[in-house]
């Protein structure tokens, strides 16, 4: 049958076998210390084996690893998440350039999705010493009490979000597409999204979990160096005109401007949704959005702009979010479910401009 | 009313082209050396290297564009004295902007695909896609895409290497076996076409199911 799906990079038996390695015996997570993955070796088969628990368990967290929680989230079909990560000892993230940190080699992130009170997948990414990043992801398989490596080309189908609507592992070649559009691939660890001073209309916005890193926490802890004076005494805020303008900025940066910002591989398309710690970076999205030509076409229309002030409906930012036709949504990936407070914020921003 | 459609149940990697395009590089900016002298003659003989280099390039993506069969679907079919022939005034251009197509025919199992009769339009279970312009135009083809957006697209399968899905009939599971010099000659390549203008339609979603009434 010919699908989009048939179009989805799957791994051939063999691949899958060295991806997935032998299986590991309970003892031996049981017995592991606590597992710092060999770099540049195999990545882990098992998410107990990357370090982020505490030996023999797939609950308690290991100290060092410390949660946080971003203030503007990505929208990924209403999962839960939880995120930590962990800074190897003794090291410090070099925030010299603030919009894009540098974190030391050995750092790890993960994050964890969960469907219907059920984790359902663990998202692994690395720094190695050579500077690169490197991205797995761990699919939970309730029998084994553990999470196992997904195949290098994701994993579809592993939970169902809606009627007919599955949720997939992400290939690692998507992985990189999210995360390689900018010069860090850390996207949600940044001085706006740790801000302790949240959105209060940010769709989806999460209350900052106890114990959880925030910006304040980490300078007070010296987890941060070189963070420019002016920015250190600052709380980061976008700087928009009105609550509404202010939650949508917010939300275009969490949710495109991996993609769409200055500097990265689009940067032609002159389409900037970033915000971070520049004051501009309101007007700057406002500028590169408003009455600008779209290179997509609406249905229908001979030509399109991205954002019409004051119609959303002509807009083809605003018509892109609410469509989930996979040629036209706009995340393209990683979401198969209209967000829909999105799309009512973005509808009252649109309309108030 | 002229028909438009043909409908099919093959598809053949064979057929299908490429989405890509290519961006032109500038010379480096060194000032010439004085004529007659030997550094002027080192540097004409490097810069002589250089073009025949870049012609061997273009010729080796010639080449690989034609053996893939990337104009099969890129260039547009018109009807000759023995039958379809592409129409190489729209050479990798794609489906034809004036070209309005009327909804495509209902697929009937086991009957899965149609496709226009200039072959650059394709209906299936993915809705309905239009082959794309791969001519260097800045506006409307790939003149504004890097080598790295072509070459990331091809292995990615996504628009521009990080966007929407590139839609069948582009054959990417087979393209995507093309090794880095190759895609960067096949970018060279098409980076020496013509230049033409044609906005190619956007991709269009699947009917929706009919819902029986009973």
């Amino acid at each position: 049958m010919l699908a989009l799906a048939a179009l989805l990079t799957h791994p051939a038996p063999a691949q899958l076998a060295r991806e997935t390695g032998p299986k590991c015996a309970s003892s031996a997570v049981a017995t592991a210390p606590v597992a710092r993955p060999a770099e540049h070796g195999p990545l882990p088969t098992l998410l107990s084996q990357t370090g982020l628990y505490r030996p023999g368990s797939t609950t308690e967290i290991a100290p060092e690893n410390r949660l946080y929680s971003p203030q503007y989230p990505l929208w990924s079909d209403a999962a839960v998440k939880r995120r930590w990560i962990g800074l190897p000892p003794r090291t410090q993230i070099d925030a010299s350039n603030p919009e894009e940190w540098q974190f030391p080699s050995g750092t790890r992130f993960w994050k964890e999705f969960s469907f219907a009170g059920a984790r359902v997948e663990t998202r692994y990414l690395e720094r190695l010493s050579d500077g690169t990043y490197r991205y797995a992801s761990y699919v939970w398989d309730p029998a084994l009490g553990d999470a196992r490596l997904a195949p290098e080309g994701g994993l579809p189908g592993v939970s169902e979000l809606a009627p007919n609507v599955q949720h997939d592992v992400p290939s690692r070649e998507d992985c990189r597409v999210c995360h390689e559009g900018r010069s860090t691939p850390v996207l949600g660890f940044r001085a706006l999204q740790l801000s302790t001073e949240r959105d209060p209309l940010a769709p989806h916005r999460e209350a900052i979990p106890s114990g959880s890193l925030t910006l304040e926490v980490l300078m007070s802890q010296g987890l941060l160096t070189n963070f420019p004076r002016e920015w250190a005494s600052r709380t980061p805020r976008i700087d928009a005109p009105s609550a509404t303008a202010r939650a949508a900025a917010g939300y275009l940066f969490a949710n495109c401007a991996h993609c769409h910002n200055a500097r990265g591989p689009l940067a032609t398309l002159d389409l900037d949704l970033d915000q971070e710690l520049i004051p501009t970076g309101y007007s700057t999205m406002l500028a590169t959005v408003a009455g600008r030509a779209s290179s997509y076409r609406l249905p229908g229309a001979d030509s399109s702009q991205r954002v019409v002030p004051g119609r959303p409906q002509e807009s083809a930012l605003w018509f892109r979010m609410q469509s989930r036709f996979p040629a036209a949504q706009m995340p393209p990936l990683g979401t198969k479910i209209v967000d829909r407070d999105a799309v009512r914020l973005l509808d009252r921003f649109i309309r108030q401009m | 009313m002229k028909r438009h459609w043909v409908t099919t149940v093959v598809l053949s990697s064979a057929l299908f082209g490429l989405t890509a395009w290519f961006a032109s590089r500038s010379a480096t900016g060194a000032p010439p050396a004085p004529a007659g002298s030997s550094e002027a003659n080192v540097s004409v003989s490097t810069a002589a290297k250089g073009v025949d280099a870049r012609r061997a390039m273009i010729a080796r993506g010639e080449h690989l564009v034609l053996s893939s069969g990337c104009n099969d679907c890129h260039t547009p079919l018109k009807m000759g004295k023995n039958g379809p022939e592409p129409d190489m005034t729209r050479m990798l251009s794609g489906h034809p902007e004036a070209m309005k197509l009327p909804p495509p025919p209902a697929a009937t199992m086991p009957w899965l695909v149609a496709a226009a009769v200039t072959n650059t339009a394709w209906a299936g279970p993915w809705g309905v896609s239009f082959t794309a312009n791969l001519t260097p135009d800045l506006e409307t083809g790939l003149g504004g895409w890097s080598e790295a957006e072509f070459a990331q697209a091809i292995k990615s399968g996504r628009h521009r290497g990080r966007g929407r899905p590139v839609l069948p009939p582009m054959p990417i599971p087979a393209y995507r076996n093309f090794t880095d010099d190759e895609l960067a000659a096949i970018f060279a390549y098409l980076g020496s076409v013509p230049a033409l203008k044609n906005r190619v339609p956007e991709p269009l979603p699947p009917a929706p199911p009919k819902v029986a009434h009973g």
